[in-house]
C-alpha cells in the first residue's frame, strides 16, 4: 500500500469513528427517520384502501418515495453543525485528503440512517402484501439505493452550507436540489420490485442501482471536498 | 521545527461578498515571532487570519508561506477560530483526541494539555456543558498539544479569565521558542516574554 492509500483509508476511519460516535450520541435523528419511513409507509394502506391487488401495485413506488424522503431531513445534520462549530476548518487543514474525510462522513451517514431503513423495510413490505421474493428484491435496491442517496445528498448539503443562513431553509432546499437527483434510483429501484411481482428478473435494474453507486462512490466525494471547500471562503 | 519559516503579506486586499474590508496590508513574520493584530469590529481581523490559513483568496496581493504563495489550507497550520472545531455532544477530552488524531498529532498529549489547560476535573463532561471561559480553556489545550509551524488565533483571549490569558500567554511563548510563528487577533494586550528571551513581538493595526 503506498502512503497516499494509507492516507487515505486512514481519513475515512477517522471520518467514519468520529461520526459514528457523534451518529450515537444523538440517536434521535436515525430514529426520527425510521418512525417517519414506517408511518409515512402505513398511511397509504389506510388512505387507498385494503384492496390487496391496488396496495401491492403501488407498494414498489410508494416504498421507495417514503424511504427516499425519510433520507432527507437528517442530511441537515451531515455538514451545518460541523460548519457552524468551526469543523470544516480542521478537516481542510488537516492535511488528510478532504474527498477522504467527507466520503468517510458519508458512510458513517449511511451506516446511521440509510442502512436502519433498509432493514425495517420488510416491515412495510408485509403492510402492502409483497411476497418474500418482491420484499428480498426491495431490500436489495434500497441497499445500493440509499447509499447512492446518501453520497448524493452529502454533496448537496454542503453545496447549501451557508446559504440558510439564518433562514431556516436547509431541509427545502436540499430536497429542491437531491429530489431530481434521485429520480433514476427511484425508478431503478421500484421497478426492480415492480418487475420481480410480475415475474421478471429484477438483475438489470440491480446491475443499473449498483452502476450508480459506484459512480457516485468516484464523483461525489470529490464534488462535496469542493463544495466544502468553497463554503470556507 | 520550522527553521527558516517566513510568513508574509503584500500588499493584501480581502474582499466578502463583493465588500473591500481590508486593503494595502503588508508583513512579515520569521521564526520565533509573534504578530499582535488589534483594530475595531468589523475591521477585517478574523478576514486576515482566514486568509492566511488559505481559506480566502487574497482580492490583491499575495500571502506567503515558506515563500511560496499560499494557495490552499496547509498542514503546517493550527488556526483556531471562535468557534474551535468542538461539538457540543462530545466531551471535552473527546473533542480534544478527534482534533489531534485528525491534524495527525498524538492522541496521548491529551489529557497532559487538559491539566496544563487547567481543565482535568471537567475533561469527560459534554463541551456543550462548559461555561464559555473552559470552552476557550479547550482551545488552549489544543494548543499545548500542537506541533504545527503556523499558529493563526483568532481573539483567543476571549471569554478568559486573567489565570487564563497567562496559561494562554505561556502556551504561544513556547511555541515561539520552539521556532514557531503566531499571529494572534487581540482585544486586551498579551505578552508571549515566557520568562526565556525577549520575542519578536509585531504589531499590526488595522
Amino acid at each position: 500500500m503506498t502512503t497516499a492509500e494509507r492516507g487515505v483509508w486512514s481519513a475515512l476511519r477517522w471520518a467514519v469513528a468520529r461520526d459514528l460516535t457523534l451518529a450515537a450520541r444523538s440517536p434521535a435523528a436515525a430514529v426520527l427517520a425510521i418512525g417517519f419511513f414506517l408511518l409515512a409507509a402505513a398511511i397509504f394502506p389506510l388512505g387507498v384502501g385494503p384492496e390487496p391487488e391496488q396496495l401491492k401495485r403501488i407498494a414498489p413506488g410508494v416504498i421507495w418515495a417514503c424511504a427516499a424522503l425519510a433520507m432527507l431531513a437528517p442530511l441537515t445534520r451531515l455538514y451545518e453543525p460541523d460548519y457552524a462549530a468551526g469543523v470544516l476548518e480542521q478537516l481542510a487543514l488537516s492535511g488528510r485528503p478532504l474527498a477522504a474525510l467527507v466520503g468517510g462522513k458519508a458512510i458513517a451517514h449511511w451506516l446511521a440512517i440509510g442502512v436502519p431503513i433498509t432493514v425495517a423495510a420488510p416491515l412495510t413490505g408485509l403492510w402492502f402484501g409483497l411476497d418474500t421474493a418482491a420484499v428480498l428484491v426491495l431490500v436489495a435496491t434500497l441497499a445500493p439505493g440509499l447509499a447512492t442517496l446518501t453520497l448524493l445528498g452529502g454533496l448537496c448539503a454542503a453545496l447549501t452550507l451557508g446559504a440558510d443562513a439564518g433562514r431556516g431553509g436547509g431541509t427545502p432546499l436540499i430536497a429542491l436540489l437531491l429530489l431530481p437527483l434521485a429520480v433514476p434510483v427511484l425508478i431503478l429501484g421500484a421497478g426492480a420490485v415492480d418487475a420481480t411481482e410480475n415475474g421478471l428478473s429484477p438483475a438489470p435494474h440491480l446491475a443499473l442501482l449498483t452502476a450508480f453507486l459506484l459512480v457516485s462512490l468516484v464523483v461525489a466525494p470529490v464534488a462535496t471536498a469542493a463544495a466544502v471547500k468553497i463554503a470556507l471562503e | 521545527m520550522s527553521g527558516g519559516a517566513a510568513l508574509e503579506a503584500r500588499d493584501l486586499a480581502l474582499e466578502r461578498g463583493g465588500r473591500r474590508v481590508l486593503a494595502g496590508v503588508s508583513f512579515r513574520a520569521v521564526a520565533g515571532a509573534a504578530l499582535l493584530i488589534r483594530g475595531a469590529n468589523g475591521c477585517g481581523k478574523t478576514s486576515l487570519l482566514r486568509a492566511l490559513a488559505g481559506f480566502l483568496q487574497p482580492a490583491a496581493g499575495d500571502v506567503r508561506w515558506r515563500g511560496a504563495a499560499l494557495k490552499a489550507a496547509t498542514a503546517d497550520t493550527l488556526f483556531i477560530g471562535h468557534e474551535a472545531g468542538f461539538r457540543p455532544e462530545l466531551t471535552a477530552r473527546e473533542n480534544l483526541v478527534c482534533a489531534l488524531t485528525l491534524a495527525g498529532e498524538p492522541a496521548r498529549a491529551a489529557d497532559d494539555a487538559l491539566a496544563r489547560a487547567g481543565l482535568t476535573a471537567r475533561a469527560d463532561a459534554a463541551f456543550g456543558q462548559l461555561s464559555a471561559g473552559q470552552r476557550r480553556r479547550v482551545a488552549l489545550a489544543r494548543l499545548f498539544a500542537s506541533t504545527r509551524a503556523l499558529w493563526l488565533l483568532d481573539e483567543p483571549a476571549t471569554a478568559l479569565d486573567d489565570a487564563g490569558v497567562a496559561v494562554l500567554e505561556d502556551a504561544v511563548a513556547q511555541h515561539l521558542g520552539r521556532g514557531g510563528i503566531a499571529v494572534v487577533t487581540t482585544h486586551r494586550p498579551l505578552a508571549f516574554a515566557g520568562g526565556r528571551s525577549v520575542v519578536n513581538t509585531q504589531a499590526l493595526e488595522l
